[in-house]
Order: C-alpha cells, then sequence, then structure tokens
C-alpha cells in the first residue's frame, strides 16, 4: 500500500475521531495514530466497526518504556484489516500510576495481552476482567522489562537439599554483566550526536552559535 | 477416550473438591458428581511442553480452563535489548523451537525494513525455500503428536524419520539441526552447499508417498475423526476477535494467507494454494495443516527450479561480513568483519512491525530502534500466545479428553508463547 494512500487514511481516521487523535504519521510504509489514553475505547470501537477502517482484528498489545518521558511508557496496540488487508498502530502513553481503559470490551484477545504488558511493565489497565501476572514466577516482584530493572534481576532460584524446597536468594554473579559503551567518540561507525559534536558542524570557529 | 483419562490419574493429575469428589447420596447407587478443580500439567506428556492447566471440572465435562504460562519465560525480549542486532537472531530459534528458520524470518526482515535494504534475489529465494522446509517440518510435528494425543503411535514414528531428513537439510545448509541461525539481515549466512538443491528435490519427489500414507492412517480413521470432528469448534468472528491466526483462521473458513496477502520476499512470484477450512473444528485444522505441507512441497520445488545465480547477501559491507576468504586478504574487509562482530551495525531510528505468515500463524516482531547498534525495545508476537487464550471457551462444555484435543490443534510451543 503506497505511502499517499496511508497518509489519506490517517486524515480520514483523524477526521472522524476528532479531538482524541493527537498526531497522525506515516513511516515506513506503515500508519501509526497517537490517541489520547481515555479516547482509546471509542477509538479502537470506531476502528473496528467504520466501514472505512474495518480493523476486526487486535494483532498485539505492547508497551515500551522511556523513562526521560514525563509519561514513560507508550502503549502500542497493532491492529489489522482482513476487509481492506490493512495494518495501523495505535500508541498512547501513561505512567506508573495512571490506568489505561482496557480493551477487553471491544477485543476479547486484549485480555492476554494486557496481562502481559501489566506483569513486564507494571502498567494498569482499568476494568480489566482478570489482571493477574502471566509470564513471571508465581510470587514475583517488580516488572521486568522497564528499562530501571536489571537485566539478572534481583533474586535467582535454586533446589535446597536440606530444606528439601526451592529457596530465592540475591543474584551473585561471579562475572559482572560487561556492557560496552559503543557510543563513545572514538568508535566510528555512528552518526549519533554527542555533546560537543555541534561544534564540528559550525562554518568556522570565530562565531558563536 | 477412556485411556488417556485412566493414564492421568496415573501421572499424577491430582483431583481435590469439598467432600471429596464423589459422594453417594443415598443407598441406591444415585451418585451426585460435584464440580471440581483440576491440575493438569506441568508435567504432562499431553500438554506440548510446560502447560500448566487449572481447570474445573463438572464430571467430565470442563466448565472452565485456566492456563498458567510462563514456566519457560527466558526474558528474550530483554535478553535482545542487551545484543547487537545480530547477536540477538540465535535468540530467535529458540522461540519455537520446531520452526527455526521462520522465526528468525520475521526479525531480519524487520531489521532489512529498518536499514532500507533489500537482500539480494538468490538469499530471497533460499529464504522462501527453507521457509516452506520449515513449515513441513512443523506441521510434521504438530500432526504426528496431535495424533499421539488422541491416541495413534504410528504417525508420529513416522513422521519423525521425515523430520530427520529435513533437519539434515538444515545442517548442510546451517550445521546445526535445530537451531540453525542462517538467517542474516542482508541475506543468509552462507551459500547452499553443492547438490543440496538435488536433494531437495528428490526429497520433494519422495515426500507425497508418506503424505499418502498419512493420509490413509489418519484423515478417515474413524477413531480420529471421532475424536476431532466437532471438536473445538471455532467460528470465524471468534477467530477475529480472540486474534487467531494462520492454520487456527484457516480452519475457520477465513481465506487469509499472509504469503498471499501482504506478499514478503519472493512469494509473489509462488504459484500455490491457501487451503481453508469449512467446519472451524480439530478436523478442518488438521486438514488445512494437511493440504498446507502439499503446498509447500510446490514452492520447494518451484524454488528449487527458478533458484537464481548470485550473491547471497548484500555487497553493503557496513550490514553484512565480507566472506571469511577476502577477510584474510584484505585489510578494509578484516576491519570491516571486526567491526561488524564486535560492535554490529547501527540502525536508523525509528520503528517497523513485521510479520510473516509462520507455520503456527502471523508471527510479528516489532521493532523499536533508537539509532545505537542494540534494539531499543523488540516485541515478539508470537501466534501461540494468542491461541492459548482461545483454549477456554474452546474447551467449554467438552469433555476432558476433548481439551487435550484442542491443545493439540493449536499447534502449542512453549518456547514461542512464554518467550
Amino acid at each position: 500500500m503506497s505511502e499517499q494512500a496511508l497518509k489519506e487514511l490517517g486524515d480520514v481516521i483523524a477526521a472522524k475521531l476528532g479531538s482524541g487523535v493527537l498526531k497522525v504519521e506515516v513511516r515506513l510504509g506503515e500508519l501509526m495514530v497517537t490517541v489520547e489514553r481515555p479516547a482509546i475505547l471509542a477509538v479502537l470501537t470506531a476502528l473496528r466497526d467504520d466501514p472505512a477502517t474495518r480493523f476486526e482484528q487486535l494483532t498485539d498489545i505492547t508497551a515500551v518504556d522511556y523513562p526521560d518521558r514525563p509519561e514513560r511508557f507508550e502503549v502500542v496496540y497493532q491492529l489489522l484489516s482482513y476487509t481492506h488487508n490493512r495494518r495501523m498502530r495505535v500508541k498512547l502513553s501513561t505512567d506508573e500510576d495512571t490506568p489505561v481503559p482496557s480493551a477487553v470490551p471491544v477485543f476479547s484477545a486484549a485480555n492476554w495481552f494486557e496481562r502481559e504488558v501489566w506483569d513486564l511493565f507494571g502498567v494498569f489497565f482499568e476494568n480489566h476482567p482478570d489482571l493477574r501476572r502471566i509470564l513471571t514466577d508465581y510470587g514475583f516482584e517488580g516488572h521486568p522489562f522497564r528499562k530501571d530493572f536489571p537485566l539478572t534481576g534481583y533474586v535467582e532460584a535454586r533446589y535446597d537439599e536440606d530444606q528439601k524446597r526451592v529457596v530465592y536468594e540475591p543474584v551473585r554473579l561471579t562475572q559482572d554483566f560487561r556492557a560496552f559503551d559503543f557510543l563513545s567518540p572514538w568508535e566510528g561507525m555512528t552518526n549519533v550526536m554527542l555533546p560537543g559534536d555541534e561544534k564540528a558542524a559550525l562554518q568556522d570557529g570565530s562565531k558563536k552559535p | 477416550m477412556s485411556m488417556t483419562v485412566s493414564s492421568e490419574s496415573a501421572t499424577g493429575v491430582v483431583a481435590t473438591g469439598p467432600g471429596g469428589p464423589i459422594s453417594a447420596t443415598g443407598p441406591e447407587t444415585k451418585t451426585q458428581i460435584k464440580p471440581y478443580t483440576m491440575n493438569f500439567g506441568p508435567q504432562h506428556p499431553a500438554a506440548h511442553g510446560v502447560l500448566r492447566l487449572v481447570m474445573e471440572l463438572n464430571g467430565e465435562v470442563v466448565e472452565r480452563c485456566d492456563p498458567h504460562i510462563g514456566l519457560l519465560h527466558r526474558g528474550t525480549e530483554k535478553l535482545i535489548e542487551y545484543k547487537t542486532y545480530v547477536q540477538a537472531v540465535p535468540y530467535f530459534d529458540r522461540l519455537d523451537y520446531v520452526s527455526p528458520m521462520c522465526m528468525e524470518h520475521a526479525y531480519v526482515l524487520g531489521i532489512e525494513n529498518l536499514l532500507q535494504i533489500k537482500a539480494p534475489l538468490r538469499a530471497q529465494y533460499i529464504r522462501v525455500l527453507f521457509s516452506e522446509i520449515t513449515r513441513i517440518l512443523n506441521h510434521i510435528l504438530s500432526i504426528t503428536t496431535g495424533a499421539l494425543d488422541v491416541g495413534a503411535i504410528t504417525p508420529a514414528l513416522w513422521g519423525f524419520e521425515e523430520r530427520e531428513i529435513l533437519m539434515e537439510f538444515y545442517e548442510r545448509v546451517s550445521g546445526a539441526r535445530l537451531h540453525a541461525n542462517y538467517f542474516r539481515p542482508g541475506g543468509v549466512a552462507w551459500d547452499l552447499p553443492d547438490g543440496l538443491l538435488d536433494d531437495i528435490w528428490a526429497f520433494t519427489e519422495r515426500f507425497p508417498k508418506f503424505m499418502e500414507d498419512l493420509d490413509n492412517l489418519l484423515t478417515n480413521n474413524r477413531i480420529f475423526k471421532q475424536r476431532t470432528v466437532d471438536i473445538g469448534i471455532v467460528t470465524k468472528e471468534q477467530a477475529l476477535d480472540w486474534a487467531f491466526t494462520g492454520p487456527m483462521l484457516r480452519g475457520s473458513g477465513v481465506a487469509w494467507d499472509l504469503r498471499k496477502s501482504q506478499p514478503y520476499e519472493v512469494y509473489d512470484r509462488m504459484d500455490f494454494d491457501v487451503p481453508v477450512g469449512l467446519t472451524g473444528d480439530c478436523w478442518a485444522r488438521y486438514l488445512v495443516r494437511m493440504e498446507e505441507m502439499k503446498q509447500s512441497l510446490r514452492i520447494m520445488r518451484q524454488c528449487c527450479k527458478e533458484m537464481p545465480a548470485g550473491p547471497v547477501k548484500v555487497e553493503d559491507r557496513k550490514v553484512a561480513p565480507p566472506a571469511r576468504g577476502e577477510m584474510k586478504r584484505s585489510m578494509e574487509a578484516l576491519i570491516h568483519h571486526f567491526k561488524l562482530f564486535t560492535e554490529g551495525f547501527h540502525v536508523p531510528a525509528g520503528e517497523t512491525y513485521t510479520a510473516i505468515e509462520a507455520p503456527k500463524g502471523e508471527f510479528g516482531v516489532y521493532l523499536v530502534s533508537d539509532g545505537t547498534n542494540k534494539p531499543y525495545r523488540c516485541k515478539i508476537r508470537a501466534p501461540g500466545f494468542a491461541h492459548l487464550q482461545g483454549l477456554d471457551f474452546m474447551s467449554k462444555g467438552h469433555m476432558l479428553a476433548d481439551a487435550v484435543a484442542n491443545i493439540a490443534s493449536m499447534d502449542i510451543v512453549f518456547g514461542e508463547i512464554d518467550r
């Protein structure tokens, strides 16, 4: 599907949904619509039922953690239309405390997807019928896919021969996790702007920006 | 059916309930059965891995079934955030470990989309060829172990022999029988070894005989039909609502295959049909899978016939490493090799959702890049995850043993569900 057609579809969606839509963009041939958090149910229902869009299937719900933003989590809904053979992405943002309306009344499939996001990121879904942890262990504490959760976790499990049961202990590493800084200016292949790089872009050193 | 139930109680299924499961009400032998909760798995051969089902049973009828998953959760998506793009490829083999190359396929297509590159034609043909080998590999396992769950042993014995032949192709092309790590961003790791295409062609000539045997054993087998026909019926609306994809969706009469509707690689050049089930029950899904194997054979034959000559990875040395021989002679190649295998390439900031038609359904990768050499976020959309949550409504009102048939027809593999 051409970028132009996607842009037009995006404009149609923005016009239909009105103030709930914050941003419509087409990147890499994919349509992304950012909506306001309280509007999500209305948006999903409209996208599903409107004959012009007909996004009948909720392919996936996930979250992305951006700790630096005021609302750190971006919740991402992937939609697929069988009628029009199109995909699109709906996004909204939230933080640790603000609940997101659950999409279960619109798409039954949202149930486990939202449980997973709750489990791994700690995004709370309002009116979810059964918001339990799903992937992590029984009695697990914390939300492991947050960027501030260490890769190794905090506890490790082992079977204790004396107590005849599995015990949890703080993680002990024989070797530190090795993280290399590939953003160092000596490492060549990067285009990332580092502090001070803007000076190189100046025409001559005499003028100050 | 009674065989399955008794073997479950023999392997440690615990039945609990207030006052025990059965209580007699009078001197006559009129028994009243109270609903009780039963724990199925996680160590149960019919659970296809580590599935724990907490079932509420009324007698032998399933009233509610709550799958507890996550026993194989390894945090793949988190681990990928700490690896470079190329280092993360092997994790995909370990997701759905009965169809490894298809998982890699979604991931490398996602990276290629972010980098805005396209693999050379020969690499695309090789990928399609091996995706279809993988599909057969997966469907043999799915059908034969599904038959095993409903009481047929022979198909599994015969099927695994064929799988072994296919895994030999895997080994010859990548060096590994299962965890291939063969598809790479920008192409494939190595070219096909000499003679492999001839052997694959010979396989496609021999394999229909096996299909015929399997067909004779199962399709019209009375016991097999008793166990699968009208079991776990999924309507078209339910399939869409519960995000079912792949054979689970096609079994319910939705003609949808990403290879046809959103063709990637060279699938638009291939001539094949998409089978669609009529009844939406376990048997329809079995028939869809059987026919898909035949169609995969057709695609494999076309790939073998049309396989073009040429490079198997992009010439851009900032993405694909140079050949080993070149590396020994050229300083520049050596530097590229070193940089690619230590730092890796940097991917422009952006995000993409790339999906492929994996044997089990739509396998998608949502990749978010922040411009560095590691993915910022890599969400894996596993088809089995969506399917398994439908087990509750599919099994409701069925017998306990039919829940097992449902699990089998979903083609559950825990590597991808738990990630």
